[in-house]
């Protein structure tokens, strides 16, 4: 088992070092002037060039390369190009927010989901798995920016329950936080609630009609009993598998909800990052989504190994 | 003659004795009513819904177990036996429901239950074990705990219910249970899982045990077991017993009574023993006589087949269930229902016209014969060693074998014994190790497929267990014939198509069945096509792997005479892996008998049915449970297959094997002796001492 977590941490190196060096190239060879972008149109020449040599933008592509790699390597990320500040102090906050709001939705919708599909698969092809089959059609084929400015309009703006706009004051305790990221929470949870509920259903459905059910049937436990202790189990694995995959997700598909709702998060960094082409911060972002989709996906892989002794089976053997 | 019953008087068996029903009130405080039946069905009818039509699937099943007595129900996939075996449960699939008549256990119609009831009644009254018992219990539960809940249920605490599964499992023969609770079933064997099942069924003392094809899928040692195991039981417990099977020897070998099934019907009921030596049915005699049975070869007689096929579930059946497939029909049978005739000493039989079974002709039987030849293929020390998690796994150790112009090699052996790894090195799919060598027709074949000439590769062909497999699901027939005649044979447009043409009308596919998709096909004739297609490039060879066991017994007569008749018309040889002895017998020339990889004994079909045996070939064949009711002793083995990645000193079937000889044949490698001529036997015991050691139980 931990020769496969390592085996797989590894694997999860070399795709980051792949997707850093992707966006490096990119950036790179760009037929664009990033100092003159960077400056602006009416900056001195001689701005120009000292910018460039300050940041060594001049030198070989190798050499720039070499640089970059060890930056990462020593977790010294260097400054950002466009602000001139430490490139870690304008991500950290950002990245906490963004998180914040990330578990929020996940908090949110995860339960309800995971019932709403457990529900539907045990009372299949009557009217209330209809109905929760279609909510959950309907709510992940609106894109979250849409529910989000919905909910903005309808909740923040008519009634007044809650914060329209996402940005709290500093000094705002962590309860006083949920008022203001409680509907941008809420789109995200609505858009993830159709994907997950339907695992939660076809995984349930599938374990509800297999031959180890009615094995449990025949013993005589109870409908309860058959669900919670023998089909749950087994109906969990692609539940779980979305659900990881799903926030990684929720950090990129965050971007619209964070701009709806005005909410300072990664991906106005990122957004920004790309405008300026600001490599620099640009790197450390993509490398810091790229983790949280590794490391939630590996997560996702050892609980169902836990959950499923076959399973663990066939990691062992990975 | 003819009386229908009249719906409240069971049949009422003589044989449940004092000493029976005291086993099966042992321990309940229920006055065990002499008369009332364990289970009872009226005129049960069960519909399945099918787009919103309710569909017939039982039309007014009737029949009554004493408790103590084991009852078998019989017939061919679709006729609504197991659809029986769930209804005595109550267990229906989500759109199955009972429309009328009734289900009485040990008195009480669970039809009127409600849930709780049902529920209460699955978990003290009646159990049942599966087939496939891999799949019927939760792959994440550890067995121990899947066990415990039987007896949680009845509502004993913990502890107790953990002593009781232990206890239980030591009922069942299972060694260490301790150890057996701790593991996940995907760390057991089939039979030890289904040992586990028949516990959890046990655990409640169950009135009525029903049994769903327990032996399925599992090893004709390993089946030998558990119907040993049952047997046993059934004795202790006094429990009544349904057993549903298509093979018709486990239910003779099992069973007091059997009733056969067709279309939802029960058209034939009676003591085992009289219905399969004396059926009164049509249908039943036309099922007997479409076994290969009492040693009949392919030299002698082509199999009986039922023409046409049984009707399309739910159709419309206002006369004899049967009458599209019967020699004997008459106006009779084609406008009045048939009738339950009472043949008297228990037996009953739905049929117009009983006093003809007498003469219902065996169809016109083709003896086969085909002479042999020159050598085709020669195999000599073929081994083949797979690599598994750095360790070596040797799954065919030095392979000798020959194969003659028409002749037909049947390989048998238990599963991991090598069969298919030996086919599959023929076919050049696994590449031997090196050291070993292969010809065909004297040339020297190439190990890997890869490296095989197109020649080559259109001498040898395979036909699998699985027609499907072989099928693209989305061509038509006639594509897929098409683009194996032009693969093989390179034939252009119009000759391939007269080709397939050809084919088709050899393997009695009608221009109908060209422009189907296999989809759209019945088993046996998926099956065909798979033949046919096989047989697009006149090969040399055919490797046949299982290719009857997923069919219905007279599907699969239909299909071996296929192949017999081929064989005399082409002189193709054949390799033909199976586990169904009876069918080895009739269509094989010679024998392979396979253990661990490794070839224990080889000769002809006579050799080696007639004896003397190898000791595993001998085991194998008492292990088999005959519809004729042959008396044979089994000869029990013991343990389980060990891993090839670490196989036994000495003889590798010594831990097993009831004859070894301490000292010898542990440490020191059997000789090869030769009982007569071009029968071989790998072991230390002379073959005289063989032959008087066996008395040969097993020839016919």
């Amino acid at each position: 088992m931990l020769r496969y977590i390592l085996k797989r941490v590894a694997l999860s190196l070399i795709t980051l070092w792949l997707l850093v060096t992707i966006v490096f190239l990119m950036v790179s060879l760009l037929p664009s002037d990033i100092a003159r972008n960077i400056l602006g149109n009416t900056a001195p020449e001689a701005s120009v060039i000292a910018f460039r040599e300050e940041f060594g933008l001049t030198d070989p592509l190798l050499q720039q390369y070499g640089r970059l790699m060890k930056s990462l390597v020593t977790f010294d990320f260097g400054q950002s190009w466009s602000t001139k500040r430490p490139v870690w102090g304008m991500i950290s906050a950002p990245l906490l927010r963004s998180t914040k709001l990330a578990a929020l939705a996940l908090i949110l919708t995860t339960p309800i989901s995971i019932a709403a599909g457990l529900i539907a698969a045990k009372y299949r092809d009557t009217r209330i798995d209809r109905a929760i089959v279609l909510t959950g059609l309907a709510t992940s084929s609106i894109p979250e920016f849409v529910t989000g400015a919905l909910l903005a309009v309808v909740f923040g703006v008519q009634l007044g329950w809650f914060e329209s706009v996402a940005t709290f004051p500093p000094g705002t305790s962590l309860i006083g936080q949920l008022d203001y990221l409680l509907l941008p929470a809420s789109a995200m949870a609505i858009v993830y609630f159709g994907y997950i509920a339907r695992m939660m259903r076809s995984g349930t459905i599938r374990a509800l009609e297999s031959d180890y059910t009615r094995t449990a049937t025949m013993k005589g436990l109870t409908g309860g009993q058959v669900m919670w202790r023998h089909a749950l189990r087994n109906s969990l694995a692609p539940t779980i598998t979305v659900v990881s995959v799903q926030i990684g997700y929720l950090f990129g598909g965050i971007v619209g909800v964070e701009l709806v709702y005005n909410y300072p998060g990664l991906s106005r960094v990122i957004l920004d990052a790309v405008k300026d082409l600001d490599l620099p911060v640009l790197q450390v972002a993509v490398i810091i989504v790229g983790a949280i989709y590794m490391i939630t996906t590996l997560l996702a892989d050892l609980v169902i190994a836990w959950l499923n002794p076959r399973a663990r089976l066939e990691l062992g053997q990975q | 003659m003819s009386t229908e019953p009249s719906p409240g008087v069971p049949y009422l068996p003589p044989r449940a004795t004092a000493a029976d029903r005291a086993a099966a009130g042992a321990g309940a405080t229920v006055d065990v009513d002499e008369r009332r039946p364990a289970l009872q069905l009226e005129d049960l009818q069960v519909a399945y819904a099918v787009r919103g039509i309710d569909r017939i699937v039982l039309r007014g099943v009737s029949f009554s177990i004493a408790p103590g007595e084991a009852f078998g129900l019989v017939g061919e996939s679709g006729c609504g036996k197991s659809t029986t075996a769930y209804a005595a449960l109550r267990y229906l699939p989500r759109n199955g429901r009972i429309t009328s008549g009734h289900i009485r256990v040990d008195g009480n119609d669970i039809t009127t239950f409600d849930k709780e009831q049902l529920r209460r009644f699955r978990a003290e009254e009646a159990s049942m074990v599966y087939q496939d018992p891999g799949s019927s219990l939760n792959p994440t539960i550890k067995v121990g705990k899947q066990l415990v809940e039987s007896f949680l249920v009845l509502g004993q605490s913990k502890p107790a219910a953990r002593a009781n599964a232990l206890q239980a499992l030591n009922r069942v023969q299972i060694a260490d249970p301790a150890r057996v609770m701790d593991r996940y079933p995907h760390q057991l064997s089939g039979g030890m899982l289904q040992r586990v099942v028949i516990a959890m069924a046990l655990a409640c003392d169950p009135k009525l045990l029903v049994l769903d094809e327990p032996t399925t899928g599992l090893d004709a040692t390993v089946e030998a077991e558990v119907l040993d195991l049952v047997r046993t039981l059934r004795n202790e417990t006094g429990a009544a017993i349904l057993l549903i099977a298509h093979n018709l020897g486990v239910i003779r070998s099992m069973c007091d009574r059997v009733g056969v099934m067709y279309a939802g019907k029960i058209v034939e009921e009676g003591p085992a023993a009289k219905v399969f030596d004396d059926p009164q049915h049509p249908y039943t005699v036309g099922l007997l006589r479409s076994l290969p049975r009492q040693g009949r070869r392919k030299g002698q007689h082509s199999l009986a087949t039922i023409p046409g096929t049984l009707p399309v579930l739910g159709a419309d059946l206002p006369t004899c269930v049967f009458i599209d497939r019967c020699s004997l029909a008459s106006d009779l049978c084609r406008s009045q229902e048939a009738p339950l005739v009472d043949l008297g000493g228990g037996r009953t039989t739905r049929c117009h016209h009983p006093d003809l079974i007498g003469t219902m002709l065996e169809a016109e039987s083709t003896r086969v014969v085909v002479s042999q030849g020159e050598t085709v293929l020669t195999i000599a020390g073929v081994s083949k060693t797979f690599r598994q998690a750095g360790h070596s796994v040797p799954a065919l150790v030095g392979i000798d074998l020959s194969l003659a112009d028409g002749e037909t090699l049947g390989l048998v052996g238990e599963s991991g014994s090598g069969k298919s790894t030996l086919a599959k090195a023929i076919l050049g799919v696994h590449a031997p190790d090196l050291g070993g060598e292969m010809t065909l027709d004297q040339h020297q074949l190439a190990s890997r497929i890869g490296n095989r000439s197109t020649d080559d590769i259109r001498a040898m062909q395979i036909i699998f267990q699985n027609p499907d497999s072989a099928l693209n699901a989305s061509w038509t027939v006639r594509r897929i014939l098409k683009r194996s005649v032009r693969k093989l044979t390179g034939a252009n447009s119009v000759d391939s198509d007269a080709r397939v043409a050809t084919l088709a009308d050899h393997l009695r596919l009608s221009p109908r069945h060209l422009d189907m998709k296999p989809s759209q096909l019945s088993g046996g004739l998926k099956q065909r096509v798979a033949i046919a297609r096989a047989f697009a490039g006149d090969p040399r060879i055919v490797v046949c792997d299982e290719p009857t066991s997923a069919l219905d017994v007279s599907v699969q007569a239909a299909i071996l005479n296929l192949l017999a008749e081929l064989q005399s018309e082409q002189r193709t040889s054949y390799v033909f892996i199976s586990h169904d002895l009876g069918v080895v017998r009739y269509l094989a020339d010679r024998i392979a008998v396979m253990y661990l990889g490794r070839i224990m004994e080889v000769g002809s079909t006579d050799d080696i049915f007639g004896g003397p045996h190898h000791p595993y070939t001998e085991a194998l064949l008492s292990a088999v449970p005959s519809v004729d009711g042959e008396p044979s002793t089994r000869i029990k083995l013991e343990g389980e297959i060990p891993s090839p990645a670490n196989p036994p000193s000495g003889c590798v079937f010594h831990p097993r094997c009831p004859r070894r000889i301490d000292g010898v044949c542990n440490s020191i490698e059997p000789p090869i002796i030769e009982a007569s001529l071009g029968h071989i036997i790998r072991c230390h015991i002379p073959a005289e001492q063989l032959r008087e050691l066996q008395q040969s139980p097993a020839s016919g």
